[in-house]
């Protein structure tokens, strides 16, 4: 059965917001290779960090949703992270019944939160999301 | 001899019994079934100024709720969104 998974993961500020979303469309197209379906993407941006990672203040915040039907999908997904040095955190979280309800609620909250670009239907909507949090 | 084994007070005793506000589970009055973990201002009011999960006897949210609760704030920590410990967090 296909599972949805939600993952979030910081980059160090290091890099330019360039050279971020770089990295993370990297990412992205890591599990499109995999095969699992990409179903929304988020850029935070640069968030000050809580407490300090790697000697690190700030990072770059991204946020990932996608389903797939294999078993290995979050270990493969991991391994990558875990090889990349850009990457400070990752967390990748199953999805339930609620939490895919209140994912769809927000969604709906950040397509509507942008008017001019609301109009545009599903297609658009990944840089719809880039352009919100801006 | 009285056989009155009632015990008498000199003064009418007047014990004031105070009406404590019930507590309540905010999540279930609300209807609230997720608790996102990506949001540290809304799990800020589960925790007290050091950043620590404040126990289900001082902030009256049900069992399941609270179990959902912790797991979101450990989330977070993790994320970074929200410090295992600090002072004067609020």
């Amino acid at each position: 059965m296909e599972k949805r998974y939600e993952t979030v993961f910081i980059l160090t500020p290091v890099l330019s917001e360039e050279q971020a979303k770089e990295a993370a469309k990297g990412f992205v197209q890591f599990l499109k290779q995999q095969k699992a379906k990409v179903l929304h993407e988020e850029v935070w941006g640069l968030r000050k960090l809580a407490y300090p990672i790697q000697k690190k203040s700030t990072g770059f915040y991204f946020l990932i949703e996608f389903s797939s039907d294999s078993p290995t999908i979050v270990k493969d997904l991991e391994t990558a992270f875990k090889r990349d040095e850009r990457v400070l955190r990752y967390l990748t979280v199953l999805m339930d019944k609620y939490h895919i309800e209140y994912a769809e609620k927000r969604k709906a909250k950040l397509k509507s939160s942008s008017p001019a670009t609301a109009s545009k239907k599903k297609r658009t909507t990944k840089k719809v999301k880039e352009e919100d949090v801006e | 001899m009285s056989t009155d084994s009632e015990i008498r007070y000199l003064n009418p005793l007047n014990i004031e019994v105070k009406e404590r506000k019930k507590k309540f589970c905010w999540f279930t009055k609300n209807g609230i079934k997720y608790i996102d973990y990506k949001d540290p201002d809304f799990l800020l009011r589960f925790v007290n100024e050091q950043g620590k999960i404040l126990p289900r006897r001082i902030t009256g949210t049900s069992l399941k709720y609270q179990k959902r609760l912790a797991k979101a704030i450990k989330r977070a920590r993790h994320l970074a969104l929200l410090p295992f410990t600090t002072d004067l967090l609020k």
